[in-house]
């Protein structure tokens, strides 16, 4: 039984906490574990007609901030051999699609780009106060409540991969939509490719296609020699592709 | 009673040093003391602060906050996956799914829904404009794969909705006839 005075004081909680229950708590993915994942990329080189698709998902799920991208698309021409520099060209990321060639003849391809998740990543060993990471699942993320903005991590991206966020001012990337792998589904940009040039891996799932992909085809990852330990396998790159 | 007068009392027991030798055989041995406790206040002080400052979860995984990943993990979705789209909308799949679009799925054109999948009485999708966004994949490029179809789209319809002949989910023409009923 609630007496009266009960009730007055009950009453401003529930004004406190009334808000709070509009709002919701996110769901957080209480049914995955980490330690049974173990993720990458597949971008085939080949498959990608440069729509944008990809950039546009990106920007929309992941609120980039207009004129920066996660993920873009460049547009290759190479007519030389491995000395020539190819002509390179990415309008706005892609986000838009890409213009009629001006070129004829030579090789002409589309490369997907994006954080290359590596298992040893420059960004991670710059960072002073530890606000870029490795998950426990193979995904490198910036904690934007701990980053301090002092941009190491950008300068140290071999990739490029990384910018400033100008409002927030910290260090922002793409995250291999943690929000959304670790509820089962998959990434933006992989759910929004037409043509599955990009697909999402888990290579420690012996059931992912990857392995089987992996084993049978020719697969290369960017700047090797660097020794990052990349986890976004381009399949039919180019050595002209930086 | 101060710490100087403690510390002159500890520095005067004749046991009160290393290896059996007094404090009080150093000369003015009261301001090693003095550091001491100046220097333990200190260390108790930065552990209170580092205690406060340093978030519990912090090594939980590596150096980094653990509490960031539930944190990142929990951010709002805005595409919510084809498999969402396919429980209301069997029919588009069935018609999908024979057609060149079967590996094309729904939110690639129709855009982000997350929010019409969670309430879809009061949140409804834009139809696309079939001439803009069929351009996108089909307008021909160099840099496109050969195999890829590609149509030149001023002359292939001349401004013509792309619709008005292919019907979007499946759009392959059959000889001499509309796909869309």
């Amino acid at each position: 039984m609630i007496t009266r005075r009960r009730l007055l004081l009950l009453l401003p909680a529930a004004a406190i906490a009334y808000p709070y229950v509009l709002m919701g708590t996110p769901e957080a993915a209480p049914n995955y574990d980490r330690a049974k994942h173990w993720w990458g990329m597949l971008l085939q080189v080949d498959k990608c007609i440069g729509c944008g698709n990809c950039v546009r998902a990106c920007s929309a799920e992941n609120n980039v901030p207009e004129g920066y991208y996660r993920t873009w698309v460049e547009r290759y021409h190479v007519t030389g051999g491995p000395e020539e520099p190819p002509n390179v060209d990415s309008p706005e990321g892609g986000i838009k699609g890409f213009p009629p060639s001006p070129y004829t003849g030579g090789k002409n391809f589309f490369v997907p780009k994006m954080c290359n998740h590596c298992v040893d990543s420059p960004c991670t060993q710059v960072c002073p106060v530890g606000a870029t990471l490795h998950t426990p699942d193979g995904v490198v993320l910036v904690d934007d409540k701990y980053c301090l903005g002092c941009r190491y991590c950008i300068q140290a991206c071999p990739y490029g991969c990384r910018f400033l966020n100008p409002v927030k001012r910290t260090a922002e990337k793409c995250s291999l939509c943690y929000h959304r792998i670790t509820k089962g589904l998959t990434t933006a940009c992989c759910e929004n490719c037409p043509t599955g040039a990009r697909q999402l891996a888990d290579l420690k799932n012996p059931d992912d296609p990857i392995h089987e992909f992996l084993r049978t085809h020719s697969v290369q990852v960017l700047k090797p020699h660097l020794a990052t330990g990349a986890k976004a396998y381009y399949h039919d790159l180019d050595g002209s592709v930086r | 009673m101060t710490y100087f007068s403690l510390a002159q009392e500890v520095a005067q027991q004749p046991s009160g040093g290393l290896h059996g030798v007094s404090l009080a055989t150093f000369k003015d041995a009261e301001h090693i003391v003095r550091l001491a406790v100046a220097s333990a206040i200190v260390l108790v002080i930065f552990l209170l602060v580092r205690a406060h400052f340093i978030p519990k979860s912090f090594g939980q995984y590596g150096h980094y906050r653990g509490d960031a990943l539930a944190e990142l993990s929990a951010k709002p979705i805005h595409y919510a996956g084809h498999q969402a789209c396919e429980q209301c909308h069997p029919d588009v799949l069935d018609v999908k799914k024979m057609g060149k679009h079967a590996g094309v799925n729904c939110e690639g054109c129709h855009g982000p829904l997350a929010t019409h999948a969670d309430d879809p009485g009061s949140v409804t999708p834009v139809l696309p404009d079939t001439k803009v966004l069929c351009a996108r994949c089909h307008e021909e490029n160099l840099a496109k794969p050969k195999s890829f179809p590609q149509v030149v789209t001023a002359e292939h319809s001349g401004g013509e909705a792309c619709k008005t002949c292919h019907q979007p989910h499946s759009p392959l023409l059959a000889p001499g006839e509309k796909t869309k009923s």
